[in-house]
């Protein structure tokens, strides 16, 4: 946790937090000296954590590293907390032979290198980026954020805008969608309606100041704010413009929600609302009297309006401070004053967004989508049981 | 009405001069950054095959040569026959007709019930399969595990061939079970409770 200042001020008020951790392990004895009776170390040319601060991505397999989002405060993730995904591994990548190709139907085929994409005029934005698939559904008791919805993240992001490239080369009439194709070992390919290039599409190759980190794309990636992790490809080395979207395997035997009506839908691109408590969750243990619940929030369509709080096990809810600015698209921080007498409780968030879409509930998510259709854009109210000992642990769900 | 017209255009003039030093410089309709690709290099990297067949490569290719390919190159990831795993399985039907939508529990999501376009499985092939050696595979090889893979999902006869006139009129069982989301995307606004 680090929340330590914040959280000596409580302890005056809520007593003694003996069993909080640091940074997610224990604390080591202090051995140190009094920092006020010698000189501190020198300066140096790069920076690191606290040695008492040791938060760590979740590794899944080979193909993924989840965000400890019970570890972080605010709402920008620190770069080398991002969560990653990937199909086929993350492939290192020469900058100075990387080259991005734009063809199809336009006017004039180019090729930009990463030099002449830094050449465009800039623009810098914060965003989310999540996983479409962001949900574990085997999620026992003793889960962290981190495990069950760790492939959230948010960053700024500076790159040249989309549009700005396809002015360069010139759209033909006609064109609708583009394919753009990573260069990983999956050849990662996804088809996104033109539209979004003209909205607010990003050839990123900046992130929190720095150049994007490699499991996020170096040196290049595509960035759609608000749209499925998946279609923000990484390794950007290809876009074609066409008429018709390619059907790739990303956007159909992957990648899509299959429905309780027969069908299966395609091409759901922006990720709906959601909220998710990151304090008090697994593995903390809360102490009676006053503390602060605290999250994040977030809407692929726009700003989040609202984030109601229920500390009663979903029977009232009020509505949180929200932390500006509310950024559209963007994990917004909410935090809700609770007094917690020591009953059993479970407590729980629900997002509303600009256009008045509540995040729902699992319920309401399998009764639209069907009992097998739990891969992708799920995206429910989320419940943490505090137990008569101050334990917290993750309301256990059934996903089929 | 009497106009001070001397300290009209000073006053109009003063608003012009604060407007031009405000503005910023105008964007050109293009930087001239980047520079033309050639042919030669759009066709190395245009490795897409549309729905419609757009991209289909020479070659051809058998169930019978596949089966052998797939032995030797795919079975340890996607089982013997396809429907092992320890990855994706790749083969089944089972029962016949149905389509694993969100309501059928228990129904394996193959190639032969869940895969709309015959084409995306040369397209997915050819890009990113064998794992342990991507875009290894000779387009004739792929040809050839694409006949076998549709095949054993029971879509060809045991002999079809497949080239780039074949595949794209393979009629695949999950070809009209997909409906683009209909929510309105990223248009979508107002009073969106039905957003599921």
């Amino acid at each position: 946790m680090n929340r330590m200042s914040r959280r000596t001020v409580l302890a005056t008020v809520a007593g003694a937090m003996a069993s909080r951790k640091i940074g997610g392990a224990q604390a080591p004895e202090s051995t140190l000296v009094d920092p006020t009776k010698k000189p501190g170390r020198p300066s140096r040319a790069l920076g690191e954590r606290s040695p008492f601060e040791k938060p760590q991505r979740v590794p899944r397999g080979a193909s993924g590293a989840w965000t400890p989002h019970q570890d972080l405060m605010g709402t920008i993730t620190p770069a080398d907390l991002h969560f990653e995904r990937h199909h086929a591994g993350v492939p290192d990548i020469d900058p100075h032979t990387y080259s991005l190709l734009i063809h199809g139907m336009v006017e004039r085929p180019m090729v930009f290198t990463l030099a002449d994409l830094k050449r465009f005029p800039a623009v810098s934005r914060i965003c989310f980026l999540e996983c479409s698939g962001n949900l574990d559904r085997t999620a026992g008791p003793n889960t962290t954020p981190q495990r069950l919805a760790g492939q959230t993240s948010q960053s700024e992001w500076t790159g040249v805008p989309l549009a700005t490239l396809l002015r360069e080369v010139g759209v033909r009439p006609g064109a609708t969608w583009f394919l753009a194709e990573g260069q990983d070992a999956a050849v990662l390919a996804r088809s996104i309606p033109i539209d979004k290039a003209y909205d607010d599409a990003l050839i990123a190759y900046g992130q929190n100041g720095e150049a994007v980190r490699p499991e996020q794309g170096y040196p290049a990636r595509l960035l759609l704010p608000g749209w499925e992790g998946n279609t923000n490809v990484k390794w950007l080395r290809r876009i074609e413009l066409s008429d018709r979207p390619f059907m790739t395997r990303e956007e159909t035997s992957k990648y899509t929600d299959p429905l309780a009506n027969g069908t299966s839908r395609m091409f759901s691109l922006v990720m709906d609302a959601r909220s998710l408590i990151t304090y008090p969750t697994y593995p903390v243990t809360i102490p009676r009297g006053w503390l602060e619940i605290s999250g994040i929030a977030w809407s692929g369509y726009g700003k989040i309006s609202r984030v109601d709080v229920s500390t009663d096990e979903g029977r009232t809810w009020t509505p949180a401070r929200l932390q500006e600015p509310i950024l559209p698209k963007a994990h917004t921080r909410f935090r809700h004053l609770w007094n917690w007498t020591g009953a059993e409780t479970v407590i729980l968030s629900r997002a509303v967004d600009e256009t008045g879409y509540v995040q729902p509930t699992r319920a309401d998510l399998l009764t639209f989508r069907g009992p097998s259709s739990t891969t992708y854009h799920m995206n429910p109210i989320t419940g943490w049981r505090v137990r008569l000992d101050g334990t917290v642990v993750y309301r256990e769900e059934a996903w089929g | 009405m009497k106009h001070n017209l001397p300290l009209l255009v000073c006053v109009i003039a003063a608003i012009g001069g604060i407007a031009r030093a405000q503005q910023q410089t105008p964007t050109p309709a293009r930087f001239g950054i980047g520079r033309p690709a050639t042919p030669t290099e759009i066709a190395a990297l245009d490795i897409d095959v549309g729905p419609d067949g757009q991209g289909l490569p020479p070659g051809r290719g058998t169930a019978m040569e596949g089966a052998a390919i797939y032995a030797a190159k795919c079975a340890s990831c996607h089982g013997k026959t396809g429907r092992e795993g320890p990855n994706d399985v790749l083969v089944g039907r089972d029962p016949q007709g149905v389509f694993p939508s969100g309501k059928e529990v228990n129904v394996r999501r193959t190639i032969g019930n869940y895969w709309p376009y015959a084409t995306t499985v040369f397209d997915y092939i050819r890009r990113a399969m064998p794992t342990p050696a991507p875009g290894s595979l000779t387009d004739t090889e792929v040809y050839s595990l694409v006949a076998f893979l549709l095949a054993a999902n029971e879509i060809v006869p045991a002999d079809a061939v497949m080239d780039a006139a074949a595949l794209p009129k393979v009629v695949m069982p999950a070809h009209d079970k997909f409906v683009v989301d209909p929510r309105g995307g990223p248009k979508a606004k107002a009073g969106s409770r039905d957003r599921r």
